[in-house]
């Protein structure tokens, strides 16, 4: 085995008290890597952990674990994500030279419509007009599709993988724990294998975390709550026709609704629902506003029996998601809150990536060089929380509610408008900036001013705009 | 890379300026699909400095010097164009320097083309 060196320890692992100096511990040609779990975080890490060493001469075997196979519908391969490619992403992605194809972006989205009760939806557009956000199917498509058409993101990105030389085992890992200092795993068929470094990939929707519990680090694993999502096949004209190229949010003042959204793919529109104990009767309410029966064809019902999950999602990072030769990225580590949990994914494990190579892989080198990306998602998602406290407070008082939507309505008017509320909106829902970017906006004098004249304005009964229809309605 | 046919960016048709020499610039493109000439404006004539394609990116000199554009970009045919925002192209280097290795690389590729331009003119004109 080609390693630097062997790490002299104890079979027990404490990311606390590394045992050994941070530059002691390193990849070297031939050093045996594992990726359990080859979601988008795992299939990053692999990507670009290959790509880095490649250009520091280094020839590394990269073994990724993933049972799932991306090119069956249904559960077999859904990852249970609303399928959102954030806009930030995709820019980064296409300057890593990585571009998302047609055959896997069901719906390239360039505004969004925000819809509010009792008043007109508000059309918002990007200055650009660019496509720039990308609605997917993290697997192969919903339960019950009858045709194909577009290929799984995550089989994609797991495609990118392979063409950089990793290895896709399509098996379970039921156990993780220490072989002479070395991580060592079990498939649920029985295969060992000891590796150099092992990349924890395994999200927070399965119960893979256990198998890490035999190694005894000091990891504790994120805090979360629950989401739904649900998936309704309305054909690629309808889709266009009702809802376009927009993504659909809805700010209601529905008890136990934090958040609503409709994300329009190729023959299916996704609904993603955020808040306190959601159920079916929460669903059927939700479905049954107006707004939202406006998104749909005038004589669309529910069916029976839809796709649908309620999938965990990171409300609080973890603890220690790293020790010497582990190191845990996207969703089992650190996300961001509510919002591109992909993109936290890419940065995660672009940061543990980075560290494995230039760095080392010993606990000291991911505190060192990977734990300050994660702490810059946490400290961002404390910010967050603020902003969507704001979201929800603007949901729940009317005349705030108006006051943003005849602010927005005014900067959509004017095509040289600043659009500052529009922006902070669109970063908001989007998940496109980081929180505090959006806080900061708009906490600016300009949005605040303007918010509070709108308000005003939008109280007073006879001022010019609130006798004004739907000029922005789709 | 070899890249597949992108859903995303904005389409422009063929002889579209995408940027225009002088403009000031605060977001560079990449190529997803098609090409692009790159002119540069020289007296009354314009000198055709590349062709780009498909993966290639343009206006990233503006991104890093706040400079004016150097030169104008045009689709030659329909060509389909990712603009990245300054801010976040920027924002994400400060956090990860090693975005950066891919522009350098592209970047030491087009000096090195020009070196061996200008190495040719060079010799000419001693000849």
């Amino acid at each position: 085995m080609a390693l630097a060196t062997e790490r002299p320890q104890s079979e027990r692992n404490t990311a606390t008290e590394p045992e050994v100096e941070a530059s002691s511990l390193k990849l070297a040609n031939g050093s045996r890597v594992v990726v359990v779990g080859g979601g988008p975080a795992g299939s990053f890490f692999s990507y670009f952990l290959l790509d880095l060493a490649e250009m520091m001469d280094l020839s590394l075997q990269v073994d990724v674990y993933e049972p799932r196979d991306y090119t069956r519908p249904g559960p077999a391969s859904c990852n249970t994500c609303g399928g959102i490619v954030s806009e930030s992403l995709v820019q980064i992605l296409a300057t890593e030279g990585i571009s998302l194809p047609e055959s896997v972006v069901q719906r390239g989205l360039d505004s969004y419509v925000l819809h509010t009760a009792g008043n007109s939806a508000v059309h918002i557009k990007t200055p650009l007009k660019e496509k720039r956000i990308a609605a997917v199917h993290r697997g192969a498509g919903p339960r019950g599709i009858k045709e194909v058409k577009w290929r799984s993101f995550d089989g994609y990105l797991q495609e990118l993988t392979v063409a950089k030389g990793a290895n896709v085992i399509r098996k379970r890992v039921q156990k993780v724990a220490w072989n002479g200092g070395r991580p060592q795993i079990e498939t649920k068929d029985g295969q060992v294998e000891s590796y150099d470094l092992l990349a924890a990939a395994v999200g927070v929707n399965t119960g893979a975390l256990k198998a890490f519990e035999g190694l005894g680090l000091s990891y504790k694993p994120p805090k979360v709550t629950r989401t739904y999502i649900s998936e309704f096949l309305l054909g690629h004209e309808m889709v266009e026709k009702h809802l376009g190229n927009a993504m659909h949010v809805f700010l209601f003042d529905m008890p136990r609704l934090k958040f609503s959204a409709l994300i329009p793919k190729g023959d299916y529109v996704t609904l993603c629902l955020l808040g306190k104990d959601i159920d079916g009767e929460l669903v059927r309410e939700f479905l049954a506003a107006p707004e939202v029966r406006r998104c749909f064809p005038p004589d669309w019902e529910a069916p029976q029996d839809f796709c649908h999950c309620s999938p965990r999602i990171n409300i609080e990072g973890a603890i220690e998601p790293f020790a010497d030769r582990v190191v845990f990225v996207g969703d089992c580590g650190v996300s961001r809150l509510y919002k591109d949990g992909i993109g936290a994914a890419y940065r995660t494990a672009k940061a543990a990536a980075v560290t494995s190579v230039f760095e080392g892989i010993s606990a000291k080198d991911f505190r060192q060089h990977f734990w300050p990306a994660c702490q810059k998602l946490e400290n961002d998602n404390k910010v967050g929380g603020l902003v969507f406290m704001a979201t929800r407070l603007v949901q729940k008082l009317g005349p705030a509610r108006n006051g943003v939507v005849r602010m927005v309505s005014g900067e959509q008017e004017k095509e040289s408008s600043k659009r500052r509320m529009s922006g902070v909106l669109w970063d908001t829902f989007t998940g496109s900036a980081p929180y505090r970017d959006i806080l900061a906006r708009s906490m600016h004098p300009a949005v605040l001013s303007s918010l509070a004249w709108n308000i005003v304005a939008g109280l007073l009964p006879f001022t010019k705009k609130n006798k004004r229809g739907d000029e922005h309605g789709t | 890379m070899s890249m597949a046919r992108s859903a995303l960016g904005k389409w422009y048709e063929d002889g579209e300026a995408i940027v225009n020499q002088g403009d000031v610039g605060d977001c560079m493109f990449v190529i997803e699909q098609g090409e692009v000439e790159v002119v540069q404006r020289s007296g009354e004539n314009g000198v055709r400095l590349a062709v780009l394609g498909e993966g290639e990116f343009f206006g990233e000199m503006a991104v890093f010097d706040r400079d004016v554009r150097s030169a104008t970009v045009r689709a030659l045919g329909k060509v389909q164009v990712m603009t990245v925002d300054r801010v976040t192209f920027l924002r994400r280097i400060s956090e990860d320097p090693s975005l950066a290795f891919r522009i350098i690389k592209k970047m030491s590729g087009r000096i090195r083309d020009l070196n061996n331009e200008l190495t040719g003119l060079k010799s000419k004109t001693r000849e």
